[in-house]
Formats: C-alpha cells, sequence, structure tokens
C-alpha cells in the first residue's frame, strides 16, 4: 500500500510538474516534452493502481490502458513534430519571399520557432 | 443483427480510409461509396435503437473489463443520425471541391478517420476508450485542418493539436482517478457505484475541464476560430458542426449518467452556466465584428456552444419529470441544428470563398450574388443560427427560456435575448452585402454538385429539425413537448 501510495503522488507530482513546463514554455519542444511527462504521471497513476500486493499478480487493465496511451502519446508527439517542421518550412519560405523583394541578402529570424499562443 | 451493427459505424469508415489509401486512383468513387456506406450503417444504428430501445455489444469475444463495449442510447442513437446526415452531405461536397486537386489524396483517408472516431465517441460505453477516440479525433481534426499548407493554417493547427492533447492528457488524469477509487471504467458500473467523495470531485473537475478545453468553452475558445476560419470548407464544417460537439455530448453523458447529483450541484452549474454566457455574448460580438466570412462563422460556433452549457443550471434546478425531459431534448436538438445549420453555412461560405477567391464580407456582394442557392442557404443557416421559427432552435431557446422562468433564473433570459439579437445583427450583415445592384442570374442552382449539399444542409436545420423535432423526443425515451 505504501509503495503503492508513493508511486503514485510521484505520478500526480509528475503531472502537475509537466503541466507548469507545458503552459509557462514557448519553445514548442518543451511544450512536447511537458506534455510527456504529464503523460508518464498518469501512466505512473495507472501503474500504481495495478499493484495488488507484493507476490500477487497485478491487475492486467491498467498496463493495457498505459500501453495504449504510450501509443497515443508517441502519434500526437510525432504528428506535432511533423506539423512544426512544415511550419518552419512554410515560414523559412515567406521570409526568403519577403528577403527577396526588398533585396537584402540575410534572411529574417523565423518566429516559427516560438510557437506563440494568441494575445486576444 | 441489431446489437451486433453496432460496431458497423465504426468499421466501416475504418475500412474506408485503408481502401482509399490503398486505391488512390479510384479515391473519389471509393470515397463516395464508404460515405454512403458510414452514413447507411450510422441511420441502421439510430433505427434499430428507435424501434429496440438500448443497445449493447462486447467486442472481441472477451468480456468486460477487458472486451471493448460498444453501447447506443436515444442520446448516443441522436448524434450518430447528426454525424451521419452532416458527413455524408460534407462528403458529397468534398468530392467536387477537392476534384483534380493533390490534397484529395490526403483528405479522404484522413477524413474517414475523423469520421471512425466521431462515432467511436458516441458509440463507446467505457471511459478509457473514449480517450483513445478523443485522441484520435484530435490528431485527424489537426491534420485535415492543416491541410491547406498555408502558414496561417498550420500554426493555427499545431496549436488546435497542442490544446487538445492538454485537453484530453487531463481528461485521462480524471479518468485514472475514478479507477483508482472504483476499479471500474464502464460507465454504467461506475455510475451506479460512485459516492460523492472529495476523489470523484476532483476527478469531475479534471475531466470537465479537459473537455470543455476541447469544447472551445469560452475563455478556452481562443484556439477555435483561427483553426476552423483556415481550414478548407468541408473540413471547417466537419469541425464546427461535429467535433467539438463530441467533447459537449461527453461533458452531457458525465452529468447525467456517471456523476452523483451531490456533486453536479448548483454552483458547479453554474459555473457552467457563466461560462456558457459568457461565450454566447463574446462570441456573437466577436462574430459582429469579424471582416472575413469563415471568421464570422467560427466566432458563432463559440457562441453557439455557449448557448448549450446553458442548459446545466437549468437541468439542476428542474426535478426529474417531463419539464427536465424536455430540457435534455430540447439541449440535444439545439447541438443537432447548429451542427447542420453550420456545416450548411460553412460550405456555402466556402462556395462563396472560391467564386470570389476571398470572404471578406464587405467585398461579396456580386459573388454572392450570381450564386442564388448557395445565397439561400447561407440566408436558411442563419435563421437557424438566430432561432428564427419554425427552425429548430427556435424551439430549443423557447424551452430553455420556459426552463429559466420557472427555475426563478430570469439572468439567462437576458444572455439569451442578447444573443439572438447579436446573431440577428451578424447574420443580417452578411445577407444586406448579398442585394445589390448585379443583375441577377436566372437559374436558381448554378453548380448542382457543390450547392445542394450546402442547401439541404441548412434546409435540414429549420425544416426537419425545426418542423419535425418530435421523433428526438420520442428517441431519447421522453414524452412529447409540453409548450
Amino acid at each position: 500500500m505504501n509503495a503503492a501510495f508513493l508511486y503514485g503522488s510521484a505520478g500526480i507530482l509528475l503531472f502537475a510538474l509537466g503541466l507548469w513546463s507545458f503552459l509557462v514554455h514557448e519553445p514548442l519542444l518543451r511544450k512536447l516534452i511537458g506534455f510527456n511527462i504529464m503523460g508518464s504521471g498518469v501512466f505512473h497513476l495507472f501503474i500504481a493502481v495495478a499493484h495488488n500486493g507484493d507476490g500477487a499478480a497485478p491487475d492486467p487493465v491498467p498496463h493495457a490502458l498505459v500501453l495504449t496511451g504510450i501509443v497515443v502519446a508517441v502519434s500526437a508527439t510525432a504528428l506535432a513534430l511533423a506539423l512544426n517542421s512544415r511550419l518552419e518550412a512554410a515560414a523559412a519560405k515567406a521570409s526568403d519571399a519577403e528577403a527577396g523583394s526588398r533585396g537584402a541578402p540575410e534572411r529574417a529570424p523565423s518566429s516559427a520557432h516560438h510557437l506563440r499562443w494568441p494575445s486576444q | 443483427m441489431t446489437s451486433t451493427s453496432l460496431f458497423l459505424p465504426v468499421a466501416l469508415p475504418l475500412l474506408g480510409a485503408l481502401l482509399v489509401t490503398a486505391l488512390p486512383r479510384k479515391m473519389p468513387i471509393l470515397g463516395a461509396l464508404a460515405a454512403l456506406a458510414t452514413s447507411g450503417s450510422g441511420l441502421w444504428v439510430t433505427t434499430q435503437t428507435w424501434l429496440h430501445g438500448d443497445l449493447g455489444l462486447v467486442l472481441g469475444g472477451w468480456g468486460l473489463p477487458l472486451g471493448i463495449g460498444l453501447a447506443a442510447d436515444g442520446l448516443s442513437a441522436a448524434l450518430l443520425a447528426m454525424s451521419s446526415l452532416v458527413g455524408l452531405g460534407t462528403s458529397v461536397y468534398a468530392i467536387g471541391y477537392f476534384a483534380g486537386s493533390e490534397r484529395c489524396t490526403h483528405f479522404w483517408p484522413l477524413w474517414f478517420l475523423l469520421w471512425a472516431s466521431l462515432n467511436g465517441v458516441f458509440l463507446a460505453a467505457d471511459l478509457f476508450n473514449l480517450y483513445v477516440m478523443l485522441e484520435l479525433l484530435g490528431l485527424s481534426a489537426a491534420a485535415l485542418g492543416a491541410l491547406t499548407g498555408t502558414r496561417e493554417a498550420l500554426a493555427a493547427n499545431l496549436r488546435y493539436l497542442l490544446v487538445g492533447l492538454l485537453g484530453s492528457i487531463t481528461y485521462l488524469l480524471g479518468v485514472a482517478l475514478l479507477y483508482t477509487g472504483y476499479g471500474t471504467l464502464d460507465i454504467g458500473l461506475l455510475g451506479a457505484r460512485i459516492q460523492p467523495t472529495p476523489l470523484a470531485a476532483t476527478a469531475l473537475v479534471l475531466m470537465v475541464a479537459g473537455l470543455a478545453l476541447k469544447a472551445a468553452l469560452f475563455p478556452m475558445h481562443f484556439w477555435l476560430p483561427p483553426a476552423h476560419a483556415n481550414a478548407p470548407a468541408p473540413v471547417s464544417a466537419a469541425l464546427s458542426a461535429l467535433v467539438v460537439k463530441t467533447a459537449f455530448y461527453l461533458i452531457l453523458r458525465l452529468w447525467l449518467d456517471l456523476f452523483p447529483p451531490a456533486l453536479t450541484n448548483a454552483a458547479a452549474a453554474f459555473v457552467l452556466g457563466t461560462l456558457g454566457a459568457g461565450a454566447v455574448l463574446w462570441g456573437s460580438w466577436r462574430a459582429l465584428r469579424a471582416e472575413r466570412l469563415k471568421l464570422l462563422a467560427a466566432y458563432s460556433t463559440v457562441a453557439q456552444i455557449g448557448y448549450l452549457f446553458l442548459f446545466f443550471p437549468l437541468l439542476q434546478a428542474t426535478p426529474a419529470g417531463a419539464a427536465r425531459d424536455d430540457l435534455i431534448a430540447a439541449c440535444v436538438l439545439m447541438a443537432m441544428t447548429h451542427s447542420f445549420a453550420k456545416a450548411g453555412f460553412f460550405l456555402a461560405a466556402g462556395l462563396v470563398q472560391q467564386k470570389a477567391g476571398h470572404d471578406r464580407i464587405d467585398e461579396l456582394g456580386g459573388a454572392a450574388q450570381s450564386m442564388p442557392a448557395t445565397t439561400f442557404s447561407i440566408a436558411l443557416a442563419g435563421s437557424a443560427l438566430i432561432g428564427l421559427p419554425p427552425s429548430g432552435s427556435f424551439i430549443a431557446k423557447w424551452v430553455m427560456m420556459r426552463g429559466a422562468f420557472e427555475t426563478g433564473q430570469w439572468w439567462w433570459l437576458i444572455i439569451i435575448g442578447a444573443g439572438t439579437l447579436l446573431a440577428a445583427a451578424y447574420i443580417f450583415r452578411v445577407l444586406s452585402r448579398a442585394f445589390g445592384l448585379e443583375p441577377t442570374p436566372q437559374c436558381f442552382v448554378t453548380d448542382a454538385r457543390a450547392e445542394i449539399p450546402a442547401l439541404l444542409l441548412a434546409l435540414a436545420s429549420v425544416v426537419l429539425l425545426g418542423l419535425a423535432a418530435g421523433p428526438i423526443w420520442s428517441l431519447l425515451g421522453f414524452e412529447g413537448v409540453q409548450a
């Protein structure tokens, strides 16, 4: 019971830390790492619930849920990274066109590296 | 065949996604066939629920809790009918919209994934499968929204994806807490076991907060207008009409079937109602000020979602009985009417945008006037968004206002009145541009395949859901409306 409680509390702590990182940091990569830490926190909690005491077989349902959850988190992370690389390509193209029309040789700094939340 | 058909509305679109990916050359025909099959299976399940009552199925020969459970009751069946009809209209429109375009090959597989997960949310019987379906929905919706490939669309949909992930992981933490406390995820079993403990209260807050973020409830709506306004027209229609409804459906389901009345109390209902009121006023105001037609439609979605949340304080204050049944049915009717009307509106807006090359409201006069059927669709859908009789939202608002009178919560009447006036203002602002001095063409329909789906969807929101709203009451298992 004690070990499961510690493990579960650690999960909730991880979720809170991940949430903080997700909300506070601007760069996409840090947001994604934050999201994955939040996910790990939830998985910790599920694994703590599965524990049925030393020696007893664990509850299989939470384990199945964690495996599914990991697959979902990996796909979501991949899609976010893919969208971001498209966004950076589009931003680079736009700033190239801008620089070309002005005749300036250097490229304007891309804002896509730091995904911003809207200011309304 | 009655209960076993429950898996079809999820399996057929998945099969469709596989087929269009494997045989890209046959894409429009295969897409149309798969859309017809999906839509037909959804309507079949609705009819079976209508005839035989609640249905249930556990897949794969595994018993609960390992097997994947599907269930359909009146509420799921009504929303399944909505996703089937709106989905079919959107598919027919998409055939013409993406014809000969590179994006066609990306649209169809993602669209069928989206449709499968929509139906999956409406039919799933346990909280974890709901999470998987919600994530699948979020991933396919963000990918679809980014199809235009412009910088604005990519940025808006990356933000949409992140917000959706935050919402669903918060929901999942609530699910994990419930499993810790009660050892089951099946909605029916959990509803019988759950007690008003601090653990259940925390789970309620986490799950509703996560889902409200996905439903774009004010002030968590910031991601919706850019994401919906920058997507291709059929995608905007599906996102605004169907995808945001799934998160609302889940909140309603948790509220009605899962959490005990001691937790879904007056204070919680008042918070949801107040946020809904904020959404009605702010969304309508921003729609009135919007310069682009699709942005107007997106802000109007924010406002219409707000109306749905106004039902919670009314439901909470009304004792079980005919009056409460009326409120639940009116809430479903409101959601369905908005779905048909907004899909019609976005599809018509897409045609105007294609014709004019832009969608700035102030310069749309000529383009709108040269397409009478499309302008008529916008007007019909607009009358349903305002809530003019005989549209479905007129009946829903009527029942809502009666509920507000009967429970003594007069302040919601002011919100409903103000929101309706603002909606009238933003709709007539668009329509007034369509009556310029340019010559009007002789024929009503100029491009049948593109214009008819929008027209039919808009017509359904006014005629089908307005004049024939009674069946929704019987589908939900209630007596008739007592107006």
